[in-house]
């Protein structure tokens, strides 16, 4: 919980600083709120107001976020046997999934804590939307979010999750193979495609099952 | 107006994407093979998310005081600190490095 809680505020001040950002890239009051309400994932949010605020097109801001959040899709099918009940309930309850959410509820090996990731889910789904509706109308006041450096504690936070995920060579050897895919395809790639490439790396799994089978 | 297309169809495509999961497969059990790839889809993302965080840029390498934040934040999870202690040392460092420089 206090870990949930620690997740949560710094979600906060991204979320302001988001808003923050896209009020004064020209975006408005209303569509970041909206954006945020919807999208709910921050690194596409953050690249739309880059892209948005420095004069790129529609096109670009879409096809970078769609990227982005592209990850959702392997995400979402590593925990679809915690949704059950009607579809609507079903896409509800799926909107909780984000990277940090899924991250903490994740008790490696394939097994997912429903409760956390719904629970986090919501927290920190309240922390975005309130922390952007604080930014885009009064922003200015909680300074750069750089100079907090949170930039930085976000990816402290994914590698924190990660080292109790590394049991075994297998798990070892494809989250290594996951890091050099995304580490060698940034340079070429818009971002969001290295981490899509790099879950290719998941595929380990399937050889070495299959090896295995054989006698 | 350009605001709210991006706005609705990234909010239209990331709702898709995070329900498609839960709605195509629900509670159908994976076969076998395909759990074991499933498996090792959170240890692999969440290492591409740690590299692409820390050095992440659109079309580049950037090295910057977010390595600074991720080398005290691999220090802190050694030392098995608490996770809201290693993101909140990987703040300060990044910050205090960020400003040092």
């Amino acid at each position: 919980m206090r870990t949930v809680l620690a997740i949560a505020a710094t979600v906060w001040f991204f979320g302001a600083s988001f808003g923050l950002l896209a009020r004064s890239s020209g975006l408005g009051i209303l569509a970041p709120l909206v954006l945020s309400a919807t999208t709910f994932a921050g690194s596409a949010q953050f690249a739309i107001t880059s892209i948005l605020g420095t004069s790129g097109g529609a096109a670009a801001a879409i096809a970078a976020a769609v990227l982005l959040n592209a990850r959702y899709v392997p995400i979402s099918i590593s925990v679809a046997s915690l949704f059950h009940g009607p579809r609507l309930r079903r896409l509800a309850e799926a909107q909780l999934i984000v990277d940090e959410s899924w991250a903490i509820s994740s008790h490696g090996g394939g097994r997912f804590d429903r409760r956390l990731l719904i629970g986090a889910g919501l927290i920190l789904y309240a922390s975005w939307v309130t922390g952007t509706a604080v930014g885009v109308v009064g922003g200015s006041a909680l300074g750069d979010p750089k100079d907090l450096g949170l930039d930085g504690a976000f990816p402290a936070l994914f590698l924190a999750l990660l080292v109790p995920q590394l049991v075994g060579p297998r798990a070892q050897v494809t989250a290594l193979l996951g890091a050099g895919i995304a580490f060698a395809l940034t340079p070429f790639t818009p971002a969001g495609a290295p981490i899509v490439a790099a879950s290719a790396a998941c595929l380990l799994g399937l050889q070495r099952r299959g090896q295995a089978r054989q006698p | 107006m350009t605001v709210w297309v991006v706005v609705a169809v990234v909010g239209v495509a990331t709702i898709a994407f995070k329900a498609s999961g839960p709605l195509l497969l629900g509670r159908r059990r994976l076969p076998a093979h395909v759990a074991g790839v499933v498996a090792l889809l959170a240890p692999v993302l969440l290492a591409a998310l740690v590299v692409t965080q820390t050095v992440g840029g659109n079309h580049r390498l950037v090295f910057d005081a977010r390595l600074a934040g991720v080398g005290v934040g691999a220090a802190a999870i050694a030392a098995r600190a608490p996770l809201p202690a290693v993101v909140v040392a990987a703040a300060a460092a990044t910050a205090l490095i960020r400003l040092a420089t």
